[in-house]
């Protein structure tokens, strides 16, 4: 009777965790709708989603228009993906299925440390480093633009790549591998045909987790990307992501006014696309977990 | 849901910090605000802080908006502004029984400056202003190189870019320029780009009395009949021929009391003046001590 009673309290306690974590991410969601409402009401929702122009403290015209900003957003993070995607998974397949136990031991905390580097200093290696080096290398002024914003973003978003994708790989069942090679299939073949592909929604949300990390990213891409307000014409442009946009004019703003409710609304707009982005993880994680 | 937990400390932190006010006693006060009076402010602060061994004081930066925010929602002893408060803030400030008080505190001459290899060193108000709106876009028109020109500037928080803006660019910002985190960004951008242009306070160009390596100061005019200056030289500050000089503040809530105004004295006494002009910026003129007796009622 006393020990079911214990178990109960040690039930409740757990669930009651998780409820609070349930209930601060509605609470979340609650002040960005609420907080963003007004800014709708007051800018429309036409200007603010079709205007490419956001000059919120401007001389002249005031205007809300993030388009600028979801193309700047989209640009340095796809752009981060096409660069740590195939190195990602490349490297995950290597510590998974080639490398020798002696080498897996080292690389492996080697990426974790990567993780582990704050986005400050990686955005400040952006600046003094990547940046006079990307300028060099295509003969710009500067490099401080999206192109540099992506190699950063590439490089954050590594670590969860590989190790996802390595745990998608490695469960791959050993009678694949081994029906292949008896098939008379070599390594490679075995690797690229059989074992990769059939890790492959594994591998998949791993690159939408590392995605999600890139989109939500701000202090590296607010220090390396030039901050310029406008419409990007090409890599070689300087942009000015939504995560920037928050972080920079948030701190200055009087509470309660349109600048302060357009700012929310910028959140919304961001939080929307992160959430898409892992909800479209995890149902592929979850298809991938039925197979097995 | 680490991240989601994370998340949630961070907002009870917050909301703690925006309710328990600072108070100036204990031997604790706090200034936030302007990027461009941090180093200066720290100096300060130091200089204070090792005559009176009993006194703590914590000095940040995050722009002068940040300070203005802060004071009109009295979350600290002293805000520091490279700008003055506007008419609106004035408002909210009042509406929320909070009366901020401009104390100039030193003189900052706002320099432009250029790579070294750039041959232009000379400039006037409206050329700087036509670039920095994006009217002129490269060098070869107001005597340079054949180059398209870069532009470094702040972001909208800091009191630089609305400074700036009211008196050289009068008009919007060009979207091309850059904006950047800081004064020294500025300077690391325009040192590696020999098409670029900056402005930073002068304190953040010169390094033990010289010019930073690599960067050139250019000589400003007010227009094409007056005499081009530099902002190196303090009589051209002090008698106002450099048209980009300005005053930096301290605000606080209301008259300073107690230990604040035994730093505000040491601040304006001969012997701060002096960390001022050793923090590389300029002492304040009679025209602004007048203003801060006004203000202070001492």
């Amino acid at each position: 009777m006393r020990r079911e009673r214990k178990e109960r309290a040690i039930e409740l306690f757990f669930m009651l965790n998780s409820l609070v974590v349930i209930i601060v991410l509605l609470g979340i969601f609650y002040i960005l709708i609420s907080n963003s409402i007004p800014a709708f009401r007051e800018i429309g929702l036409r200007e603010f989603f079709t205007s490419a122009r956001w000059n919120p403290t401007s001389y002249s015209q005031i205007e809300y228009g993030i388009l600028s900003q979801v193309v700047s957003t989209l640009m340095v993070t796809i752009g981060s993906m096409i660069l740590s995607v195939p190195l990602g998974v490349a490297t995950a397949a290597y510590i998974s299925e080639l490398a020798s136990p002696k080498t897996k031991q080292v690389l492996k905390p080697v990426i974790e440390i990567l993780a582990g580097i704050p986005s400050v200093v990686i955005g400040f290696l952006g600046i003094v480093l990547l940046g006079p080096a990307i300028a060099r290398a295509f003969g710009l002024p500067n490099g401080l633009n999206a192109l540099n914003g992506s190699i950063l973003l590439a490089i954050m978003s590594l670590p969860t790549i590989i190790s996802l994708s390595e745990d998608a790989i490695s469960a791959v069942p050993r009678e694949y591998k081994n029906a292949s090679l008896a098939l008379g299939a070599s390594r490679w073949q075995t690797l690229i045909k059989v074992t990769v592909p059939s890790a492959l929604s594994g591998i998949t949300a791993a690159i939408m987790l590392g995605m999600g990390r890139a989109i939500g990213e701000t202090m590296a891409v607010l220090m390396a990307t030039g901050n310029a307000p406008r419409m990007p014409s090409s890599i070689f442009s300087s942009v000015q992501t939504m995560t920037a946009t928050i972080a920079i004019e948030l701190g200055e703003v009087p509470h309660h006014t349109t600048h302060y409710y357009a700012l929310f609304a910028v959140g919304l707009v961001l939080f929307i696309m992160t959430f898409a982005v892992n909800l479209v993880s995890d149902i592929i994680l979850h298809k991938y977990e039925e197979v097995e | 849901m680490k991240k989601v937990l994370l998340v949630a400390f961070l907002m009870v932190f917050t909301l703690m910090a925006g309710m328990g006010q600072v108070e100036a006693n204990d031997g604790f006060f706090e200034i936030r605000g302007s990027d461009t009076q941090v180093n200066l402010t720290g100096n300060l602060a130091e200089a204070f802080m090792d005559l009176n061994p009993e006194t703590v004081i914590s000095v940040t930066g995050g722009g002068s908006g940040t300070g203005i925010a802060g004071i009109i929602n009295n979350q600290f002893a002293l805000a520091n502004s490279s700008r003055e408060i506007s008419e609106a803030e004035m408002e909210q400030a009042r509406e929320r029984g909070v009366e901020p008080v401009r104390i100039v505190i030193a003189l900052d001459a706002l320099s432009v400056v250029v790579h070294e290899d750039n041959p232009v060193s000379e400039l006037t108000v409206d050329q700087i202003g036509a670039i920095f709106r994006g009217e002129i876009t490269n060098w070869s028109e107001v005597g340079g190189e054949d180059k398209e020109i870069s532009m470094y500037g702040r972001q909208s928080n800091s009191g630089t870019y609305v400074f700036f803006r009211e008196y050289v660019v009068k008009g919007d910002y060009s979207d091309d320029k850059m904006r950047m985190n800081g004064n020294a960004q500025i300077v690391e951008g325009v040192l590696s780009d020999d098409s670029g242009i900056g402005y930073v306070g002068v304190g953040y160009t010169v390094d033990e009395g010289e010019v930073i390596d690599g960067l050139k100061m250019v000589n400003v005019a007010i227009d094409e009949n007056s005499p081009y200056v530099s902002p190196m030289d303090p009589a051209n500050v002090a008698d106002g021929s450099y048209p980009v000089a300005r005053p930096l503040h301290h605000y606080s809530n209301g008259q300073p009391e107690g230990m604040v105004r035994e730093y505000i004295e040491f601040v304006l006494s001969d012997e701060g003046q002096q960390v001022a002009v050793d923090s590389g910026f300029y002492p304040i003129t009679d025209e602004y001590r007048e203003i801060n007796r006004e203000n202070l009622g001492w």
